[in-house]
């Protein structure tokens, strides 16, 4: 059976311009970056390379761009980074409440430790208020986290607006741009951003690698001490093949952006006018339009998420979900129950996201396999008044 | 060197390459027996899970003391339904009092196993059928 990968938020198929790439930098241009030798001198001017194309992407100097392992360390690095380095200067941290685990469970772990946070709530629809964020920042407040659009429902945060909030008063800003970077225009002069995390295998790149930009002269205290690597802020060998890879990828990806955000929002607006018409009970997460080209999330009522994954599954679709039977605390995603407190609601959540690869003929499989599937489990469901019932 | 191949091609050929279920879960998940309602059932049983907010429905025909007919309804994960539909198969002919016999872990070992983290969804299934039972001793005592 031939496979459909419908779940290009959690990852995607590393494209072949990208392993072409990378390929030479495994054997061939093997040396160390930092050897003063020939072998090591290509390396170094590899790394060169792709710094300057990650920069470009985001209006950034070569400089300000620090490589990681990815998404989750560039995260860790700005928000630990900031805390430690400006201690003197206060303890409190503003976030949202649908950010994702590594910006979250970092600011948790910090409370812990004696921070301030606050985690401001956000609308039915996802959306994260910049007068809320504004209110919330106090005499003592050392950082600004927002995600650019949410993981598990696609929503666009007002980022240009946040900016604009932080530099007025002075606070740096954080943007977790993992889902956004090479799908969304960022330009983090223009945004006032003063770090941006973003990650190569949400763009067609190899995993375990992504980028913090860090704003010129803004201090960061490293997470691991080592070697000068990455302008100091990031020790360690680094990941040469990978981060060829991902500057390659981030190149194609951008190149194509424009076109392929349009192809997308037409194909995910497909499904979601199909889906929300011809299944009853069915319901749509997130914002209908301020969303990623390419998320759609349904909530079916009277089915349970796990049970119609693993069905779309069986039938060659590959999804997401963010139901309680899902997890391993057995709790609903934090992010649906930020949008409404009911768990059961949260219980039928279906997550499809698309990309690069996604074709017409695909989406039209993946309509007919939801209605199918959600016909299939409503027969095992028992009819519970206000509960199963639409 | 032989055997772990011979592990890895039972793995591709498992339903959906899922290592998370067993075969016969997925069987059981994808094709539920005894799913359904029992219109005129002799006792209904019901079971929640207030962790994830499962619940399970369960029909019993009953005769002579032993279970003729069953069925169940149930909202739940692949694990709730494989074990609403292993049970029904297990208590199918059994008298009432073999069928209170009837663990967790019978069902879940039937299945060929569950994941630690979906053992309570066996629970759910064994607690309906025992409640479809208990309502219908308490009735009979009354009567
Ligand atoms: C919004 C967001 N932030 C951070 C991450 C973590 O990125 P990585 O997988 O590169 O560590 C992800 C991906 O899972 C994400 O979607
Ligand atoms: S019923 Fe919720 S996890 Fe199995």
């Amino acid at each position: 059976m031939r496979r459909i990968y419908a779940d290009y938020a959690a990852t995607t198929p590393v494209r072949k311009e990208a392993i072409r790439a990378m390929s030479p930098y495994f054997d061939k241009h093997f040396g160390n970056p930092s050897s003063l030798h020939a072998d090591g001198r290509i390396a170094a001017d590899a790394i060169k390379n792709s710094r300057k194309i990650i920069a470009d992407i985001i209006n950034a100097s070569p400089e300000e761009i620090i490589f990681t392992s990815g998404g989750t360390e560039s995260d860790n690095l700005a928000i630990r980074g900031i805390a430690s380095s400006n201690q003197k200067n206060g303890n409190h941290i503003i976030t949202s409440a649908v950010e994702h685990h590594a910006v979250l469970n970092t600011v948790k772990d910090l409370e812990k430790e004696g921070f301030d946070v606050t985690i401001i709530p956000v609308n039915k629809y996802g959306e994260v208020d910049p007068k809320e964020i504004e209110r919330a920042i106090t005499k003592k407040t050392i950082l600004i986290s927002v995600m650019h659009a949410n993981n598990e429902i696609g929503t666009i945060q007002p980022i240009g607006e946040i900016g604009k909030t932080a530099k007025k008063h002075s606070v740096p800003f954080h943007v977790d741009a993992v889902q956004t970077f090479c799908h969304l225009p960022i330009d983090v002069k223009r945004m006032n951003i003063d770090l941006l995390s973003v990650s190569s295998h949400k763009i067609g790149g190899p995993k375990g690698v992504g980028a913090l930009y860090v704003r010129k002269g803004l201090e960061i205290k490293p997470l691991f001490t080592g070697g000068p690597h990455e302008f100091n802020k990031r020790a360690g060998t680094e990941n040469v093949a990978g981060i060829v890879g991902f500057a390659k990828a981030a190149e194609i990806a951008n190149k194509e952006m424009e076109r392929e955000k349009r192809r997308l929002e037409k194909l995910r607006d497909r499904i979601i006018d199909s889906i929300l018409s011809s299944v009853p009970g069915s319901r749509l997460n997130g914002h209908p339009k301020n969303r990623l080209a390419n998320n759609v999330n349904f909530g079916f009522v009277g089915v349970e998420g796990e049970a119609l994954l693993l069905m779309l599954d069986s039938m060659g679709i590959s999804a997401s979900t963010g139901s309680a039977c899902s997890s391993h605390n057995l709790s609903p995603s934090h992010v649906l129950l930020a949008l409404d407190p009911d768990p059961v609601k949260a219980h039928g959540s279906l997550r499809i996201t698309l990309g690069y690869k996604t074709t017409e003929k695909e989406v039209d499989y993946i309509i007919k396999a939801i209605q199918i599937s959600v016909k299939k489990i409503r027969e095992i469901t028992p009819k519970i008044e206000g509960v199963t019932t639409y | 060197m032989a055997k772990r191949s011979k592990k890895t091609v039972k793995n591709s050929s498992s339903l959906t390459n899922s290592s998370l279920y067993t075969q016969k879960v997925m069987e059981h998940f994808m094709n539920p027996h005894n799913m359904g309602e029992i219109e005129d059932a002799d006792s209904v049983g019901e079971a929640g899970n207030a962790v994830c907010g499962d619940v399970m429905y369960l029909y019993l025909k009953i005769e002579k003391n032993r279970i003729k007919d069953i069925k169940f309804k149930t909202l739940g994960c692949a694990a709730a339904i494989a074990t609403s539909s292993m049970v029904t198969d297990m208590a199918k002919g059994k008298t009432l009092d073999e069928a209170l016999k009837i663990t967790n872990k019978q069902v879940a070992e039937k299945l060929g196993g569950l994941p630690a983290i979906k053992m309570h969804c066996s629970v759910l299934a064994q607690q309906a059928l025992k409640n479809a039972i208990e309502n219908y001793l308490k009735r009979n005592l009354k009567k």
